[in-house]
């Protein structure tokens, strides 16, 4: 028996032997001839193609290490070195000269009919406070920002290394921290002066009347024509802009990533320009451009006749409502003034 | 002049950090900062590879173009510097720089960034070559005492070399005919505008 079992286990093993053998080669064939271990091999050209970034998984604490590649930063240092710097200079120059061009044309627009001697409230004291913190912030802002993108050009060489970032570092300080004010000033003017400047019927009228900019008309307005209501409106919204797209900047990492603060640059970059052309018109009108218009943010009241021709339906619900006052010599007892 | 380089042979890289803790410890870099570290790509999954990256000390520097105060300044080696006495910490090169390379100690208040520090290839900075005060900012100036950035040097497996570009190309296109394959030079098409044919 025990012969038995061994010879059918060495047929059955020979055969087994032979079976093995015979499919070896077959078996040999469906290999690759040689390994090429890059077969599945992430491939550079292709992740930036599908997705303009390379980025994978890093063993730092710092994850955001983790993207090593991202190209776009190329398209933000086109919009940074080129386009921004043409906006700027088309919003910015253009503004002054244009502001230039039509104050050598109309000049100061004049009250008509002089000065009443009777003046009336337009701004009290703590309008007038939001109205200042939050202009001299934007002045210090916009010089500190404007000096991030043209500072290079026209004050380095005059200044030199290291005089530039000196008052450049101490530019960025306070560009930093009165960020703070002037977001609560907009805030601010948001809540206090929403009110006199939603859109009504009224705004049609001197629109359509081209609010009196060209020629001696005077179209009626409330306590905001529709020029001061767009002004509000750049303020408020403009102002958010860069107040959400510079926090975004000065948080870095909070929220986005660095496709997210070009994107945030960008707008901040933009808006704010715009911001500054739009500012630079009403300084131009709230100054040299109107006779009369900057004591109603300066002392906080308007001679009659002023608010006659430029607010002549503010005036008419002042006046029933009795808040019209002889004049008194101007800044002696400005604490005198009712709403005061 | 050599055009200094440098080439991360991906097909090698192990992903042991050693070029990272390397350099972090070569330079005394600030806490939370590293100016090289290693990123695996698809990992775990069949195909991953892990590329060590650093600033690449690109031609044409995007970080050079946009910095506000003119900080960047380029060798005759070609590696990429800066000055910490011109840095204002804007954070502008970090947005331009496709290689993440730029990072900013948290030193003021509202984590406003500090002076920025990046990979210097071993070079130093403006100051006096191997001078304690260029130490303090930049870390050791490799360069100057005529040796290769400690990376690369340090490297196991030969995945990163650092050189002038001619002869770290030659060396890698070498390899790749030799095994076969080769992923490519990454980072190069972004950096210097030329890939390695493989």
């Amino acid at each position: 028996m025990t012969t038995l079992s061994a010879r059918i286990r060495f047929v059955v093993g020979a055969l087994a032997l032979l079976f093995v053998l015979a499919l070896a080669p077959a078996g040999h064939a469906q290999q690759p001839t040689s390994v090429n271990p890059t077969a599945s091999a992430v491939k550079e050209d292709q992740l930036l193609r599908e997705m303009n970034r390379v980025q994978g998984r890093v063993s730092l604490p710092d994850t955001k290490s983790g993207v090593i590649e991202q190209p776009a930063g190329r398209d933000w240092r086109q919009f940074h070195q080129v386009t921004l710097r043409w906006i700027g200079i088309i919003s910015v120059v253009g503004m002054v000269g244009a502001l230039l061009a039509f104050y050598l044309t109309r000049g100061m627009v004049r009250i008509q009919g002089g000065r009443s001697g009777r003046i009336i409230v337009r701004f009290n004291a703590f309008e007038r406070f939001v109205h200042w913190m939050t202009a001299t912030c934007f002045i210090i802002l916009a010089i500190s920002g404007l000096n991030i993108t043209f500072g290079k050009e026209l004050l380095l060489p005059i200044l030199g290394p290291g005089a530039f970032t000196g008052w450049s570092q101490a530019l960025k300080y306070l560009h930093n921290y009165l960020s703070f004010p002037f977001t609560i000033g907009v805030v601010l003017i948001f809540l206090m002066w929403i009110g006199g400047n939603l859109p009504n019927q009224a705004d049609k009228e001197w629109l359509k009347r081209g609010g009196g900019i060209i020629g001696d008309d005077h179209p009626p307005a409330g306590r905001f024509n529709a020029g001061q209501k767009l002004i509000y409106w750049i303020v408020v919204i403009g102002g958010a802009a860069v107040a959400i797209t510079g926090y975004l900047l000065m948080f870095p990492f909070y929220g986005t990533g660095v496709s997210g603060m070009q994107l945030a640059q960008i707008i901040h970059g933009v808006v704010a320009l715009l911001f500054v052309a739009a500012m630079l018109g009403h300084i131009y009108i709230g100054t040299i451009g109107m006779e009369g218009a900057f004591e109603a943010m300066g002392e906080g009241t308007v001679d009659v006749n002023w608010a006659k021709q430029h607010h002549s339906l503010w005036l008419q619900e002042q006046m029933a409502q009795g808040g019209a006052k002889p004049s008194q010599p101007r800044g002696t007892t400005p604490a005198a003034t009712p709403a005061e | 002049m050599a055009r200094m380089k440098f080439l991360c042979d991906a097909d090698r890289c192990i992903e042991c950090n050693a070029c990272v803790t390397a350099c972090k410890n070569e330079h005394e870099v600030p806490w939370g900062i590293n100016r090289r570290r290693v990123v695996t790509i698809n990992d775990g999954k069949p195909g991953e590879r892990s590329v060590s990256m650093a600033c690449m000390h690109c031609t044409d520097a995007p970080c050079a173009a946009v910095c506000p105060t003119n900080a960047f300044y380029t060798t005759a080696d070609a590696v990429v510097l800066h000055s910490k006495d011109i840095c204002i910490g804007c954070g502008y090169c970090f947005y331009a720089c496709p290689f993440g390379a730029p990072q900013y100690p948290r030193v003021g208040n509202f984590g406003s960034r500090g002076k920025m520090d990046k990979c210097t290839f071993c070079a130093g900075g403006p100051e006096t070559d191997n001078t304690a005060g260029e130490y303090d900012k930049y870390g050791s100036n490799r360069l100057a005492e005529g040796k290769l950035p400690l990376c690369a040097e340090m490297c196991s497996t030969k995945s990163l070399l650092v050189g002038d570009g001619e002869i770290i190309a030659q060396i890698y296109k070498e390899r790749v005919t030799k095994r076969g394959y080769g992923s490519g030079a990454w980072g190069w098409q972004t950096a210097y505008r030329e890939t390695i044919a493989s």
